[in-house]
Formats: structure tokens, C-alpha cells, sequence
């Protein structure tokens, strides 16, 4: 019979501890589809964050570095500067990169490191339970902001990659969604163009992945996908904000 | 090679580069700017990496990174700066991970100022950040010291796999003395087959502090105390400076002890019987020539530059066996010889405590 679906050669066969309807583990699965095709598994060393997505060394069969929470693009710096060769990416959710990791992220883009960040916003801390994220959209709901999110209290949503494209030292910048197939599709095709810019050395590299948490949303899976294409598209919009040369063609 | 004059600053990290330290990740603070300076420049010649960090925050985890990948790593602040590495050093140890921590004291608490201080001895040697870990604690007292201790420190961090800080303070920072490199040879760092260096041809490897379930974290800090147990047994080490027949001992680490040191030769000079013994190892704490002492010695003076830390380490050594008085400066203010010559009479001749 031929085999036209099986598990990624760099994932594990661990079962992973995510919600139902939460979409970290597609983008596990796409980061480890990208390793494969690009036959880098046994040179890429990857940051798991802190947040719901701690436990990623379990599920990817590589060299994994567990980070503080905001810290992994430091970590990674310090992993790419011994090991320039191998590649080198951090997995981190909103709180993580775009609230106390903040100084971490725009500085390993300003330095311009030669590493891959994969960035899940859904808007919300998810681990510790559906507080205000610096991502939560302006009236969304949050254990901190139960009369939804007042801009005059607790101000904007933070566009971090729109932020961090301007930055000289980044090389590709793209926010992407994975509540559709189609849109699944599409981010791959980001995530393998942000790890072929540093395989060529083109500098920092990232991508934003506009992520569902039905759980902390306090709505069913289907309606989360749903939400997020209906509230979260039209504030963050998708699409990619910097591409290098030879990885736009 | 024969004696050069050298700033302690720059010694040590000279002899961090023979250490073999090929990687150091810093962020600017007074009074230790000409470490991340002349690493800056000598690292490259070495085929080492020099990055200037954006915080002490994100220095400490670069190391954290570098450490995890299998290098030789090194990062120097001085005392507001080691209190934003705490999160990254805990991680460190928890981690397991080597890697040396240079401390050139200034005054505190907060801002403080940039004059020499001691006043972080808690903080290094008492654990500094949260978690049941535990951070090699060198005090050295003369740049010589510092270089010889700095070298080694690697050797030390790689057995045990554990980050050593070296306790220094701004006078033995700033100040220039003669020293002797033993070895210029670039030392090189052993295999390292837990290291993430890309998983080829092996199982990989991960580099890690969590253990969610409380057996198993329970389990590990076991371990971790094990391995304490270890160094305590190995590692203490101090200076006995006529502390075997005295009758009053001066405790002293670093800068401090070296005034010590004078206040004891007078003493001897006119009869008094005076000793010093000067911890080197801040932890593990050399207890035993304290609690040996304490069986024949009159009485104990524990002097610092700050309101009393390494003193309560010298009562608990001494263990109420003997008075053991303090005499602290702080704020930037350094012991004079003759203060602490007033103290040790006063305390002769039945002083208060």
C-alpha cells in the first residue's frame, strides 16, 4: 500500500499535551515537514520557550535548549555563536517574545543572528491560564481584563513583526495563519523560506503564526477558528513585511 | 614568562583567554568595563567570540546558550548587574551547565555607588537566585590570585558542571600589580557529550530545568545536593596566616584580608598573638581551620567591607565555642590598619562584642 501520510522523520512519537483545537501542534508539524525537506535534523538545535509550548523537546527529534520565559532569542545567540554551521531556532508564544522577551527578540534582530524565530501569537497567556497578552485584541476578554481589553487601561495590541522588519539586521518577516488548510499551506511555505534565510546567512529570521486558544477563548474549536479569522486577521494582517532575494524566488 | 605589572581587570581576563574561554557575553558596569574591553579585543585573536549583550539579563542567557552548546564561557558584571544574571544563573545550575561568573563588587543596596564593596556575599554564596542550587564562590585577595584562580576556574566549572563565580571587588579590579602568567598555553575544553551541537549521529540532547513531576524534581535536587556534597569535600580552600598558635584570628577574604594581613604583622611585631585565617573558597566555606581555632584561640574578629556576612559563616564554624566579633565598613569605606589594630586591643582586653 502506498504510504501517502505518515509522521515527520523529526518528530517524536511522544503525544503531546495540547488542548483540543489548539494549533500548536500543526506548527510543531510544519517546522518538523520544513527540518525534513530541508535535510537539516541533525544539525539544528532548537529553544523551547516558557508557556503551553515548553515541552517542544519532547516532540522534536533534535537538540533541544529549554529558555527562561522572553529569554530563548539570548540562548540562541549564545547556542549560533559556538555552532555558526548548524541552524539554530527559537519557538516562542506572545507573552514570551512580545511582552518580557521583548528586549531579547529586537535585539537578536538588530544584531541580525542567523537564527529562525518561530513566533505563535493567539492573543492570550495561554499556560497560566487566559490573562491580557500584549497581542490581546482592544474589547478581547481576559482573566486580567474581564470587561475586555480597554485601550485607555491597558492600551494597544503589539505588532511585533511590522516592528521588527525594519529593522536592518532582519533578513525575513512574515505573519501567517494556520486556521484553514489553505492558510496551513501557506505558512510552511513562510516557515521553510525563514530557515533557508539563514541556512544562507541572510541574517534574523521570522514568522508570525496567528495561532487559536479555544481553550482560554472560552469557545468551541470550530468557533475559534472562526474568531481568529474574523477579529485577529483584520488587526494583524498576514503577509510577508521583508523577504531576501534569493529565498523570494 | 617573567612578572608583568597588570590591572587586575585585565589580568583576569588574560587569563580567562588561557583558561581557554573562547566565548564571553557582557553588558557595561563600573567597575569592570576593561574585562568585556580587552575580551573584546583578544578574543578574536583566539578564534574566540566577543558580543556586547543589550542587558545583563540577556548576557547571562546567551551564556546559558553558549554553555549548552559545549564551550568555554565566561560573563563579568559587577553587583546591580549580578542581581539581573540571578535568573539566568539559576537556570544555569539547574541546567547544569558550566561557565564562570566574575563579581567585581561595588557598593549597594541598588544603585549604590561604584567604590569596593563585599557586600554580595550573601547574595554568591547563599544562592542569589531562587531554587535549591548552589554557585562556586572564589574570593581572591591579590591580582596573582585572581589570574591563577581564574584559570583554573574552568577546570572547575567543566568537572562539576557547575557555574564558579569569582568574588573579586573594585580595588582588586582597578588596582595594578605584578603578576606571573604560570602557562600561556590556551587550555581547551574537555568533550562534552551532553552538548547540543546538532544531533548527528547520536541521540540528542536537551538542555533543561523542568521536571514536572515532583518525584522527579525532587529526585534531581537530590542529585544536585550529591554532587555539593562533593565539591564541599574537595574544593575548600584558605589561607592560614599564623592562625596556628593565636590567640586572636582575624576572618578576612579578599582586598580586606590583605589589611588584615599588615594589622597581624604588627601585632606580632609587638608580642601580640595574632593570626589571620582567610577563606579562599566563599563556598564551600573553609570551616574547619575556624572550628580547629576555636578550640585554642581567645577570640575570633571577622572584618569586611560590609555590615556582617561572611561573619555569620565564621559563628557557625566557630559554633559558639568562642566570641566572635565583626568590624565592617561599608559603602565604599575601606578598614583602615589602624582601626582594625583598635578593634583586636579592645577586644584583648575584654572588649564588648
Amino acid at each position: 500500500m502506498k504510504t501517502v501520510f505518515k509522521r515527520p522523520q523529526t518528530m517524536t512519537e511522544k503525544q503531546m499535551h495540547y488542548c483540543p483545537g489548539c494549533t500548536h501542534g500543526v506548527i510543531h508539524r510544519l517546522a518538523a515537514e520544513v527540518i525534513d525537506e530541508l535535510d537539516i535534523q541533525d544539525k539544528t538545535i532548537g529553544i523551547a520557550p516558557v508557556g503551553c509550548a515548553v515541552f517542544a523537546y519532547d516532540y522534536w527529534d533534535l537538540d533541544m535548549h529549554q529558555a527562561a520565559h522572553g529569554r530563548a532569542p539570548a540562548v540562541a545567540t549564545g547556542i549560533k555563536r559556538v555552532h555558526p554551521d548548524n541552524v539554530v531556532f527559537t519557538y516562542q508564544g506572545d507573552g514570551d517574545l512580545a511582552a518580557i522577551g521583548t528586549a531579547e527578540i529586537v535585539h537578536a534582530a538588530a544584531r541580525g543572528e542567523k537564527v529562525t524565530v518561530l513566533f505563535v501569537n493567539n492573543t492570550i497567556y495561554g499556560m497560566t491560564g487566559g490573562q491580557l497578552a500584549p497581542t490581546t485584541l482592544v474589547g478581547q476578554k481576559s482573566t486580567t481584563t474581564p470587561f475586555g481589553r480597554d485601550e485607555n487601561h491597558s492600551g494597544y495590541p503589539v505588532k511585533m513583526t511590522e516592528m521588527l522588519s525594519v529593522l536592518d539586521g532582519v533578513s525575513y518577516a512574515a505573519r501567517v495563519s494556520v486556521h484553514n488548510p489553505a492558510n496551513i499551506l501557506k505558512a510552511k511555505k513562510a516557515i521553510k523560506k525563514a530557515f533557508k534565510a539563514q541556512i544562507n546567512k541572510d541574517g534574523f529570521s521570522i514568522v508570525e503564526i496567528l495561532s487559536t486558544c479555544p481553550t482560554n477563548w472560552g469557545i468551541s474549536p470550530i468557533e475559534a477558528v472562526k474568531w481568529l479569522e474574523k477579529n485577529m486577521i483584520p488587526y494583524f494582517p498576514l503577509g510577508e513585511f521583508k523577504v531576501p532575494e534569493e529565498v523570494a524566488r | 614568562m617573567g612578572k608583568v605589572l597588570m590591572k587586575g581587570n585585565e589580568a583576569l581576563a588574560e587569563a580567562a583567554i588561557i583558561g581557554g574561554c573562547k566565548f564571553f557575553f557582557g553588558y557595561p558596569i563600573t567597575p569592570q568595563n576593561e574585562i568585556p574591553e580587552y575580551m573584546a579585543k583578544r578574543l578574536p585573536e583566539v578564534g574566540g567570540t566577543f558580543v556586547q549583550a543589550e542587558s545583563e539579563v540577556s548576557a547571562i542567557n546567551m551564556v546559558y546558550g553558549a554553555a549548552g552548546a559545549g564551550a568555554r564561557v565566561m560573563t563579568s558584571s559587577s553587583s546591580p548587574g549580578i542581581s539581573l544574571k540571578q535568573e539566568g544563573i539559576s537556570y544555569i545550575a539547574g541546567a547544569e551547565l558550566p561557565c564562570v561568573i566574575v563579581n567585581m563588587v561595588r557598593g549597594g543596596p541598588g544603585l549604590g555607588n561604584i567604590a569596593p564593596a563585599q557586600s554580595d556575599y550573601f547574595q554568591a554564596t547563599k544562592g542569589g537566585g531562587h531554587g535549591d542550587y548552589r554557585v562556586i564562590v572564589f574570593g581572591p585577595a591579590s591580582v596573582q590570585e585572581l589570574v591563577d584562580i581564574t584559570m583554573e576556574a574552568f577546570e572547575i566549572a567543566d568537572r562539576y558542571r557547575n557555574p564558579v563565580m569569582i568574588l573579586g571587588d573594585g580595588i582588586l579590579g582597578q588596582m595594578m600589580e605584578p603578576v606571573e602568567f604560570k602557562t600561556t598555553e590556551i587550555r581547551s575544553a574537555p568533550e562534552k557529550p551532553w552538548a547540543t551541537t546538532g544531533a548527528r549521529g547520536r541521540q540528542r540532547n536537551i538542555i533543561n530545568s523542568l521536571y514536572i513531576i515532583p518525584e522527579d524534581l525532587e529526585q534531581f535536587c537530590q542529585k544536585l545536593q550529591d554532587k555539593y556534597e562533593a565539591v564541599a569535600k574537595r574544593e575548600k580552600r584558605y589561607e592560614s596566616y599564623f592562625a596556628d598558635d593565636a590567640e586572636i584570628i582575624f576572618a578576612a577574604y579578599g582586598s580586606t584580608a590583605r589589611i588584615c594581613k599588615a594589622v597581624v604583622d604588627q601585632a606580632r611585631q609587638e608580642g601580640i598573638k595574632a593570626g589571620l585565617i582567610r577563606p579562599i573558597s566563599l563556598w564551600p566555606f573553609p570551616d574547619e581551620p575556624f572550628r580547629r581555632a576555636g578550640e585554642y584561640a581567645k577570640a575570633f574578629l571577622a572584618v569586611e567591607m560590609s555590615t556582617g556576612q561572611m561573619v555569620e559563616d565564621v559563628r557557625l564554624a566557630v559554633n559558639g565555642h568562642k566570641p566572635v566579633y565583626f568590624y565592617g565598613r561599608t559603602g565604599g569605606m575601606i578598614p583602615a590598619k589602624s582601626q582594625l589594630y583598635e578593634e583586636m586591643k579592645k577586644i584583648l582586653e575584654g572588649g564588648n562584642q
